[in-house]
């Protein structure tokens, strides 16, 4: 590339988001931030899940009626959808190397992440609500 | 360009195998990448149950049964004994971030904890699940 084709932008500027990092640290941190919520949700989400799992329905939504159990089990699933996301993000980065299939994969990541976080987010206030 | 066979590179995972002798480090890495994939269909599986215990009894009943019988049963346990140890080994992660544990013989005693802690783990919740 000559300094005429690429007017007067320095050589920093060329190669910005050209490495394999694109964006620098961005993902690495957000990444840590939902793991790092993750530890006291997974603890306090788990075991009434796996006590609610088998049970008979009206008890199950006794349960997350409870605003408690209810907010643990939004912000669970929230954060969980994201933290797979960020992961599997990395995962088909890492294997999946047809530009193409990479790109819809990573899409497709993207989209079903969110759909599903947002439905369960959307079943447990449907059931706190209505309970 | 120092690097003249650029098209032809080995790329990830090749190192598995032929290259790369397995020890706990490298294996306890391969199973939070396999563990983490798995609990993304295991966050799928929870969201369609909450989705279920949100519609009535009759689809509750349908699909607390499918999560609750033998098959359905046992891919639980599995999704809570993935859960656990990914759950321990990323904090054990989250502690390598900060900057502590890299000494060979600190990684392979986390490495032990992190086993240890995971059997713990699981056997305390499902005894919390059926008794």
């Amino acid at each position: 590339m000559n300094a005429k084709a690429d007017g007067f932008r320095t050589d920093r500027a060329r190669v910005t988001g050209l490495g394999s990092a694109k964006t620098g640290v961005g993902h690495w941190w957000s990444q840590r931030i939902t793991s790092i919520a993750l530890v006291p949700l997974t603890i306090l989400f788990v075991f009434p899940f796996a006590q609610s799992l088998g049970g008979d329905f009206a008890s199950v939504r006794a349960t997350y009626a409870n605003p408690f159990h209810a907010i643990v089990a939004i912000l669970f699933i929230g954060t969980t959808f994201l933290h797979v996301q960020q992961g599997l993000q990395v995962v088909i980065e890492d294997y999946v190397h047809d530009k193409a299939l990479r790109t819809g994969a990573l899409l497709a990541n993207t989209l079903l992440c969110w759909a599903f976080g947002l439905s369960g987010v959307f079943a447990v206030a449907k059931i706190a609500f209505t309970a | 360009m120092a690097d003249v066979n650029r098209k032809n590179r080995p790329l990830s995972p090749f190192m598995i195998g032929p290259i790369y002798r397995p020890q706990i480090t490298s294996v306890m890495s391969i199973i939070h990448r396999v563990t983490g994939c798995g609990l993304a269909f295991g966050a799928m599986l929870g969201v369609w149950w909450f989705l279920a215990a949100a519609s009535g009894p009759e689809y509750f009943a349908f699909v607390d049964g499918l999560l609750t019988s033998w098959i359905g049963g046992l891919l639980m346990i599995g999704m809570l004994a993935a859960l656990w140890y990914h759950f321990c080994n990323g904090i054990r992660h989250l502690v390598w971030d900060a900057g502590y544990g890299f000494e060979l013989d600190a990684v392979n005693k986390s490495g032990v904890a992190t086993l240890v802690a995971t059997g713990v783990l699981t056997l305390i919740t499902l005894i919390a699940a059926f008794f």
